[in-house]
């Protein structure tokens, strides 16, 4: 019966994340299409209804009613669980995300190790769709993207080893307690190069502008996905998006202190903003850096595929490895 | 003090590594710059392309909400073709065949006759809409202002309406004719 109850409360936390994180999806499409416009003297999508709010729900319902199409000579089976295998780890991942205090639907002891597996699987679903596509253009996305995940993966990976040197733990939730006492012990200060190496990684893990060689639209035409129409590719696209939404609130809650109040610790004003729930500072936290993606999208040109591995092996990886010697000094000495 | 040894410690070995960054830096780096060198580091470059696009998210947008708004167009617009009468009703065509001969895409057919009244007139006046390249010389050629390129730039054509006859392009003009007569007198001084 306990265990009933258990699977039960399971699935509606489950739903209550997922729920949200879909349509959160669904409307940052819409934001990125108005910010990019935004930020290219436009206006972005305006007719269907008030400033283009329906935009979304009309392009879900085009999704849903287009034809699946299969090409002739791909391997069927790979070629539709491959979708499904790039948008079910992007939503795993968020199992272990707590968006307050207590607020998750597994407190894992190794959150920050089951986040990495999950992010990497999505990589699987990228390579098999470019493989069972049959198309030049798909094998060779999928190729590149699979290349440029696992090396910024190494990136990513030290740069939270930095975070977890410096809270002592892998719990999620844990990291963010860790950060408490004022805005000045959130670790986007101590931990500087690794935010930014992080936050470069992140935009490089999710295949987004400028590293988006994996799509790179003017070489490859829309790189894995491009046999794809319909649900197919709604799939890949949320996957996409919610992985998106996924690293902007990581890095809310490993270098921004998650959902603590940046009041903390001050006089006067803590108190004052003492009712405003923790969920509130960490959405609005994500949202600086759901909306620094789009504007980094609409500011930077596409790396050349060379220069973006430059980047990642030769600079983003030296810079890790050495702040973390840096930091064991530091944690040595006392000072963090 | 065991404290105090290791933060000796620490900052002994934190000097070192900034010694072995130096050395590193002039050996693998020889011709970069402190400079360029602090630029790089911070990202300088990039956080000035942010600040020009996020300037421009707040300036006002260029565009022009087509159904609703228009851009202001010339006088000289040569949009559709029309063919005009004159203001008893009377058709201008006389059928001399100028546009015919003058057309460079070979889009204008004209047949014609004379008339009860001793008048020649087009029996027959149909454009390839589809072979009209919109040049312009036709109406150069007409010496009666008759057959002219209106500023009419929204419309459509298909294999249905795709040879204009004299009853289209007449019907044109009736329905333009405030409009053309507005742009030739707009632009008369440079005609």
């Amino acid at each position: 019966m306990d265990d009933w109850i258990f699977l039960l409360t399971t699935v509606l936390k489950s739903l209550l994340v997922i729920v949200p994180l879909l349509g959160a999806v669904a409307y940052y499409t819409w934001l990125e299409r108005k910010v990019i416009g935004y930020m290219q003297a436009r206006v972005g999508p305006n007719r269907t209804g008030p400033r283009g709010i329906g935009q979304p729900i009309a392009d879900a319902l085009k999704l849903l009613f287009k034809e699946l199409l299969i090409p002739t000579k791909s391997n069927t089976f790979i070629f539709l669980i491959a979708p499904i295998l790039s948008l079910a780890p992007a939503i795993a991942a968020w199992a272990v995300v707590p968006f307050a205090d207590g607020w998750v639907v597994a407190d894992v002891n190794a959150g920050v190790l089951y986040l990495f597996a999950m992010t990497s699987l999505g990589a699987y679903g990228i390579l098999m769709s470019g493989w069972a596509s049959n198309s030049r253009y798909a094998f060779l996305g999928a190729m590149r993207s699979a290349a440029q995940i696992i090396s910024y993966e190494i990136a990513m990976g030290f740069a939270l080893v930095g975070v977890l040197m410096a809270a002592g733990s892998m719990n999620m939730s844990a990291i963010v307690r860790a950060q408490s006492g004022s805005i000045l012990h959130w670790y986007f200060l101590p931990l500087m190069p690794m935010f930014v190496v992080y936050w470069i990684s992140a935009v490089a893990e999710t295949n987004r502008a400028p590293f988006d060689v994996a799509e790179g639209e003017s070489e490859i035409v829309a790189g894995f996905h491009v046999e794809y129409s319909g649900m197919g590719f709604a799939l890949f696209f949320l996957a996409e998006y919610a992985n998106m939404i996924l690293v902007s609130l990581l890095a809310a809650l490993f270098f921004l202190g998650g959902w603590l109040s940046p009041f903390q610790g001050v006089a006067v004003i803590e108190p004052l903003f003492a009712f405003v729930p923790g969920i509130v500072w960490l959405l609005l936290k994500t949202g600086i850096f759901v909306f620094l993606l789009l504007w980094l999208r609409a500011t930077f040109p596409r790396y050349r595929y060379d220069q973006l591995m430059q980047l990642g092996w030769k600079v983003l990886i030296p810079i890790t490895i050495l702040w973390i010697f840096v930091e064991g000094i530091l944690i040595l000495g006392g000072v963090l | 003090m065991i404290l105090h040894n290791d933060l000796l410690i620490a900052v002994a070995l934190l000097a070192l590594i900034a010694i072995i960054l130096l050395i590193l830096w002039r050996v693998l780096a020889p011709g970069v710059t402190l400079i360029n060198m602090i630029k790089r580091f911070t990202l300088w470059e990039l956080l000035v392309g942010l600040s020009i696009t996020g300037s421009e998210f707040f300036k006002r947008k260029k565009t022009v909400q087509f159904p609703e708004e228009k851009t202001p167009k010339s006088p000289r617009y040569r949009g559709l073709l029309a063919l005009r009468r004159y203001a008893n009703g009377e058709e201008r065509c006389i059928g001399c065949k100028l546009c015919e001969a003058v057309c460079p895409a070979l889009a204008i057919k004209i047949e014609s006759e004379q008339r009860e009244d001793g008048t020649r007139r087009t029996t027959r006046f149909d454009i390839d809409a589809f072979k009209c390249i919109h040049c312009g010389l036709c109406e150069q050629a007409c010496p009666v202002d008759s057959i002219v390129l209106t500023d009419e730039s929204n419309y459509t054509l298909d294999r249905e309406t795709q040879i204009m006859d004299k009853a289209t392009l007449l019907a044109i003009g009736d329905r333009c004719e405030s409009k053309i007569a507005r742009n030739l007198e707009e632009d008369s001084d440079y005609r």
